[in-house]
């Protein structure tokens, strides 16, 4: 994969098939100390330890786990490879959050990538989950921050929790509902984008 | 058609979209499943999704429910999409590129008419 915004999205995957309803998605991108991170939180089932251990290594994955694949290794590596890490922690019952960090600067570090495109698709497929989803930049003379909640959109479409899954779907994909979606997500995206541009070329 | 701007316009459209549907259901709903597994995404899942829901936005086509699916087991074909419509059985399509994916809506989910040269058996 050749974004972080793809590989987040295959992680957020694996919340939604540990059966979480809230998961939270923070992509923050630090110019102070020229790191990149992001975090992926969820209140799924969770893992013990020794599984939490082991989906991070292609090899001791064992078949039955064999839905976690190759994911969670490759982004592992790719982090590495940029003087980064990844780490899981997770408690049965209670979520998993999984976070990764890149060094912002580094010649191997992938593109972010369509952070909207990766929100749009989670948020529309999952109406039954309450996504949240945050991007900040820090710089020495400022930050921007942008938080995306779905909650009051879902409030304004008299989207209930427990509703019928199909039914929520379907006034998802409303073409006046996915408009506005995708522009507040996109613009939101750009707003920070524009921030670290502008601000980095004042310095 | 004008986009929404805000959380108002919303709830207005809401419901407008329900007494619309209340008529589609009669017909039988459409359906588009995109398959998001590891596969799917590697190769490009994100984007087939992507150009669906800015076909639906830019063509203001109402009653089409787009979900996704994991891994089917055919990683080669990904990207995948299904197709079902109403009663009728389910139609899977392998290496839906964006622009295939619009042909998708367009030929079949609107008109009926299936692509065959797009067409996987599973």
């Amino acid at each position: 994969m050749r974004e972080i915004a793809l590989h987040l999205l295959d992680i957020a995957e694996n919340s939604v098939a540990a059966h979480a309803t809230e998961i939270s998605i923070s992509v923050c991108e630090d110019l102070l100390n020229d790191r990149l991170t992001a975090v992926v939180l969820d209140n799924g089932k969770g893992m013990d330890a020794e599984t939490a251990r082991s989906v991070v290594d292609p090899f001791v994955t064992s078949r039955t786990t064999r839905k976690v694949g190759l994911g969670i290794p490759l982004f592992k590596a790719a982090a590495e490879m940029c003087s980064g890490g990844l780490e899981i922690s997770s408690e049965p019952g209670k979520g998993t959050r999984l976070s990764v960090e890149f060094q912002r600067s580094h010649i191997d570090r992938m593109p972010l990538g369509d952070l909207s495109g990766t929100v749009l698709t989670l948020v529309v497929a999952f109406p039954e989950i309450h996504w949240l989803f945050q991007y900040c930049a820090d710089l020495p003379n400022g930050k921007a921050d942008f938080v995306f909640d779905d909650q009051p959109i879902k409030d304004a479409l008299g989207i209930e929790p427990g509703r019928a899954a199909k039914e929520q779907a379907a006034i998802f994909c409303e073409p006046g509902v996915l408009g506005y979606i995708r522009v507040h997500l996109e613009e939101g995206v750009l707003s920070v984008q524009n921030y670290i541009q502008n601000n980095l070329v004042s310095q | 058609m004008t986009p929404i701007k805000s959380l108002e316009e919303l709830k207005l459209m809401r419901e407008q979209a329900l007494e619309k549907r209340q008529v589609k259901t009669a017909s039988g709903d459409a359906q588009v499943i995109v398959g998001m597994g590891t596969c799917g995404i590697a190769a490009g899942a994100r984007d087939t999704m992507k150009s669906i829901l800015k076909y639906i936005e830019t063509n203001n086509l109402s009653g089409i429910v787009i979900t996704q699916t994991g891994c089917v087991g055919l990683c080669d074909q990904e990207p995948i999409v299904q197709v079902v419509i109403g009663e009728a059985p389910k139609v899977t399509y392998g290496k839906v590129t964006p622009p295939v994916a619009e042909r998708i809506i367009k030929e079949h989910v609107l008109n009926g008419k299936p692509l065959e040269d797009h067409v996987i058996q599973i």
